[in-house]
């Protein structure tokens, strides 16, 4: 187990791990992924409210889920970096932003667009979309902050410094229709008791959002290698892998 | 472990604690700016403000719509079940504004008491079905529906 972790962090041993992950974990996300996305939008029935513009479900709900939870593996590898000084937590985090950044804009888009003929508006600034505009900002500012330094052991500190005073507003976003009034309605599944979604509609969402967790992990460890092979492109695995020697 | 990480890890668990302890504090002080509504009790009660806009939020009370033949204009009451505030509005619903169903309504208090509505917001609940379960139940139970304090 702990050499295991030990290994995560050389890079020629991670960038070699990364691509046999990918190369099972991503046919295997592409399958989820056109399974649930049939089974929610032409097997799953309409609601009895909403009809079929309600299938909007099964992309707003994994990409906001994911979104929150990409937040805390970044924060997680923030705070690795700050602690043990480890350079794969900085790429890590560093992979992690933009895909966060871009599940949560698809959770608001996909939100807004669902909106307008559900409630009446695009946009209202209740305590969910709010924080989670918030979050999108977070991330945003990752992303930027990341770029700001010249210096890349101090842009990652920053990085992760932020991303860890952020994780409050995960919490807050969660909560946030339970805690205030809000337009947002609550969660329909729970986790402890029956969940206000019918079965035949909550297992195809189900389904979307462990696809969604699958596809976060592949974007991620693609952009972590990826940026592996620009840190490392002097080094001599890379220029092997490249076939230059 | 070794100190220096010790003392880093000392350190990443004051951030975190201290900066929710502090955006924790802001937000339980800003808990009326950020609530989206006022209750129909709250209104009654005097607690929203009558001089300028406010948002009411609550359940349109069954059998209380009344549409005007001459005009967009309608009327409704929105109770969160311990009180009831009457709503004007003039402009076309929703699609899922009904009786029985979640509302918002953003507007300003007339001398009468009654809100004059400049938008009116339908309130979707968390509850998804299909059509052959919703007519299943019908009449059996109703699901919760009122505005949870928070």
């Amino acid at each position: 187990m702990w050499s295991f972790i030990h290994k995560l962090g050389s890079p020629p041993w991670f960038f070699r791990f990364g691509g046999n992950l990918v190369r099972w974990l991503l046919p295997v996300t592409l399958i989820l992924l056109l399974v649930g996305a049939f089974w929610g939008l032409l097997v799953a029935p309409p609601d009895f409210r909403q009809g079929n513009s309600y299938r909007i479900i099964y992309i707003h709900v994994p990409a906001a889920v994911v979104a929150l939870a990409g937040y805390y593996v970044m924060a997680l590898a923030g705070a690795i970096s700050l602690i043990w000084r480890i350079k794969m937590a900085d790429i890590a985090m560093k992979a992690a932003a933009p895909v966060g950044a871009v599940l949560t804009g698809i959770a608001l888009v996909t939100g807004a667009i669902w909106g307008k003929p559900t409630w009446g508006t695009w946009w209202v600034w209740d305590a969910r979309i709010t924080s989670m505009l918030i979050l999108f900002f977070l991330y945003l500012g990752v992303v930027a902050l990341f770029e700001a330094y010249e210096n890349k052991a101090a842009a990652a500190k920053a990085c992760a410094v932020l991303s860890l005073v952020g994780t409050v507003n995960i919490p807050i976003i969660y909560k946030s229709v339970d805690w205030w009034y809000s337009l947002h309605q609550p969660a329909s599944i729970k986790f402890t008791g029956e969940s206000a979604i019918d079965a035949s509609m909550m297992y195809p969402l189900l389904l979307m959002i462990v696809a969604f967790y699958g596809l976060f992990a592949v974007t991620v460890v693609m952009n972590m290698r990826a940026e592996l092979i620009w840190h490392h492109r002097q080094s001599s695995w890379v220029r092997q892998w490249a076939g230059f020697e | 472990m070794h100190p220096h990480r010790k003392q880093r890890l000392i350190w990443v668990s004051l951030i975190v604690v201290l900066s929710s302890a502090a955006i924790g504090l802001v937000a339980f002080a800003l808990r009326d700016n950020i609530n989206l509504f006022y209750p129909p009790s709250d209104v009654v009660a005097g607690k929203a403000p009558v001089d300028r806009n406010i948002r009411l939020g609550g359940m349109v009370v069954e059998g209380s719509i009344e549409r005007s033949d001459t005009s967009l204009t309608t009327e409704f009451w929105v109770t969160d079940y311990e009180a009831s505030v009457a709503v004007r509005y003039t402009g076309i619903l929703p699609d899922l504004f009904d009786e029985g169903q979640g509302v918002v309504a953003e507007g300003r208090l007339d001398e009468a008491g009654v809100l004059i509505a400049s938008q009116v917001l339908a309130k979707h609940d968390e509850n998804y079905m299909p059509p052959e379960v919703a007519a299943a139940l019908e009449g059996k139970s109703k699901p919760s529906l009122g505005p949870v304090s928070p």
